[in-house]
């Protein structure tokens, strides 16, 4: 029999997140907006409320709570931010490399300091000449002794002026078919993160480019099996990645829904709220069909995943339900404003704006089809 | 060790207050579909007992008295860091009134066994009488100080507290065991972590019913409670807009003297 209910304690972990998003992020939105920075405060609160342990395993300092909670964190945190969501999904989707491939000294090294938020993780893969295609990435690196020299430009990367460690796939300067995943230090001698991005949305998490310039990483920084670095980074981005997404899409959805209902019931036309009206209704509905949906989607996938069943076909069936059901959403919640929907005093401006960011990352829509056509015809 | 008992109550979400109802017949408030939270206040009494418990050897135990989904709140402040729960649920405690709600949590006290100090909320957001920490002191013949909002001296058997009044406070000194009732204004309370919820998993929440505790059937619940209700309404707040015309100057006037005759300025 399928149980569609959460169990109790997941309730209280929503609860949990939920009461953290209100008391300790919402009041840092309008400045992580206005200086389209993330807030060291957000960052700092993040670690403390144990977010960032929610996927390491116990036996290394984290909460070894699996995915379907952290969905449920990362919907609830999104719900007020959207870019504090993002900010914490690609820090999940950075580290899961090392959860799942790295070297118990590698685990015993980064993964206590990381879920205790003393270190925030990232991942680097997108270059110019690749993001949909990753095999196009041009960063290479070669061996000299036991170091590797990486040289190299990403872009596009969470958390890239922020990030203590970074997940970072390169290719193999004489085989184009090689390649390496690293854990990168912040402070490494020829890595430094250079522009920053300004973002359409999501204003409020940090998005940019590192360059990698002689860049010396030791062996020990190695992820997985020398050569076989793509599968480090897909396997992580293949679920981590577009669960991650799925939360963001999710929290910003419910956001679109609440905030269209309020002002449905509070806003006066004929003498009535409009949301006595059947076209506003109508909107509200669709909403939360879809919201419903997604739902489902979502934490099936995650279900999945947490009973360690392969889930990515899944969760690119919920990655490309949930972002492009929250964008439809965001242009309702705007509609249902009229002219109040354009103003920047009403959040449901920011939720546009947001929701034309999720598609992107971890693959976009047209790449969840790829995956999806893939699936259906093997 | 200083044994500590929060009393606690689910309360309907007063984020939901408007789904509750009052049912005209029978006056009794339906609140159906709208979820129990922990009452505000009672997270107060549960953030003093925590910081005790961080000061001096302390253990806490969780009462409430409520519907078997009020063990979620005994779960929760289980969560926030108690050490055991009691919740004493059973029809016939149904329908119980300050008076009768303060007996049956009197007779889990004195059952659950010795005990220091008993916190409570100030008042319940649904009930609001002020009465249970009171009355329930008087049950179990101890000491109470109401509206406790700060706790000045906890180091042995004579405890200070200041406590609020109208136009000003009171510094009680008072000897445990001691019921006190607190305000929000006594502390911030803390929220719930992934971590306590995952320790509240070895937590226990013992179920009491009216057998279990031996209260007599007449002095529970409805049955037990002296209060009669003679009417309870939803009271209908409508707005009204009336728009001022004129020159700025007469508008004004106008404004000042509306405001006036209302006795607002
Ligand atoms: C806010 C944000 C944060 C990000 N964070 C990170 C990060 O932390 N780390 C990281 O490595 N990357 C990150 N990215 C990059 C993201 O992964 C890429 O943007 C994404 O993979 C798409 O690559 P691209 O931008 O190069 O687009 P392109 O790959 O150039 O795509 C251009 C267009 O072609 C379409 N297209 C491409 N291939 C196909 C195909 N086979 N069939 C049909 N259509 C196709 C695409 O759908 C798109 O419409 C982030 C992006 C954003 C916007």
């Amino acid at each position: 029999m399928i149980d569609f209910t959460f169990t109790e304690e997941q309730e209280m972990f929503r609860k949990a997140a939920r009461e953290f998003a209100e008391t300790k992020v919402a009041d840092k939105v309008p400045e992580m907006e206005e200086t389209e920075k993330a807030s060291d405060e957000v960052v700092k609160a993040l670690g403390e409320a144990e977010m960032m342990a929610l996927t390491i395993p116990e036996e290394y300092g984290g909460l070894g709570l699996g995915y379907t909670a952290r969905l449920i964190a990362l919907e609830e945190i999104s719900k007020v931010s959207v870019a504090t969501g993002m900010m914490l999904q690609i820090f999940a989707l950075g580290i899961e490399p090392i959860i799942q491939f790295g070297s118990e000294e590698q685990k015993k090294k980064y993964l206590p300091a990381l879920a205790k938020g003393e270190l925030l993780a990232s991942v680097a893969v997108t270059e110019a000449t690749g993001g949909s295609d990753p095999t196009g990435i041009r960063t290479s690196y070669r061996k000299e002794g036991n170091d590797y020299i990486l040289n190299g430009r990403k872009c596009f990367i969470t958390n890239s002026h922020i990030a203590d460690t970074i997940t970072v796939l390169a290719k193999d300067e004489e085989n184009p078919k090689a390649f390496n995943a690293f854990i990168v230090e912040k402070g490494m001698e020829g890595f430094k993160p250079t522009r920053e991005e300004h973002k359409l949305g999501m204003r409020g998490c940090n998005t940019g480019e590192l360059a990698f310039e002689n860049c010396r990483i030791p062996s020990e920084n190695l992820l997985g099996v020398e050569g076989k670095g793509m599968r480090v980074a897909l396997a992580a981005i293949g679920d981590v990645g577009r669960g991650g997404m799925v939360g963001c899409a999710l929290g910003l959805h419910a956001a679109c829904l609440e905030a269209s209902v309020k002002f449905a019931n509070e806003r006066i036309l004929y003498g009535k709220p409009i949301s006595n009206l059947q076209t506003i209704q109508n909107k509200l509905a669709d909403m939360k069909i879809d919201l419903e949906a997604g739902r489902l989607l979502g934490y099936r996938a995650t279900s999945m995943q947490d009973k360690g069943m392969r889930s990515s076909n899944e969760f690119a069936v919920a990655k490309y339900f949930t972002t492009e059901a929250a964008q439809k959403a965001a242009k309702m919640a705007v509609d249902i404003h009229g002219g109040y929907g354009c103003m920047e005093e009403y959040a449901v401006s920011r939720y546009l704006r947001d929701s034309f960011v999720l598609g992107p990352s971890a693959g976009t829509s047209d790449i969840m089809k790829v995956i999806i056509a893939r699936w259906v015809l093997s | 060790m200083l044994k500590i008992v929060v009393c606690v109550k689910a309360v309907p979400d007063p984020k939901e207050a408007h789904k509750i109802k009052i049912d005209p017949a029978t006056k009794i408030l339906t609140r159906s579909d709208v979820p129990f939270v922990l009452n505000l206040v009672d997270k107060n009494a549960m953030e003093a007992a925590l910081q005790l418990k961080e000061q001096l050897d302390a253990h806490i135990t969780i009462l409430s008295m409520g519907p078997p989904p009020a063990d979620n709140i005994v779960k929760e402040c289980l969560a926030l860091g108690a050490d055991q729960g009691f919740l004493l649920s059973d029809r016939a405690f149904g329908g119980a009134d300050a008076y009768a709600t303060a007996y049956t949590l009197a007779k889990g006290i004195e059952k659950i066994g010795p005990y220091d100090v008993v916190l409570c909320g100030m008042a319940s957001s649904d009930g609001s009488t002020e009465w249970v920490g009171p009355e329930m002191a008087t049950f179990l013949k101890i000491p109470v100080v109401t509206r406790v909002n700060e706790i000045v001296e906890y180091d042995g058997e004579w405890w200070k507290v200041k406590a609020g009044l109208e136009n000003g406070y009171r510094l009680v000194r008072v000897k445990l065991p001691a019921v006190f009732t607190v305000t929000r204004d006594l502390n911030t309370p803390r929220s719930l972590t992934f971590s306590g919820i995952i320790k509240a998993r070895k937590k226990e929440i013992t179920q009491w019913g009216i057998d279990e505790l031996a209260v007599p059937e007449e002095s529970a619940g409805q049955k037990g409670s002296p209060t009669i209700i003679s009417n309870l309404a939803t009271i209908d707040s409508k707005r009204t807009v009336e728009i001022i015309t004129g020159t700025r100057e007469e508008k004004a006037e106008q404004l000042v003297q509306k405001l006036a005759d209302t006795g607002l300025i």
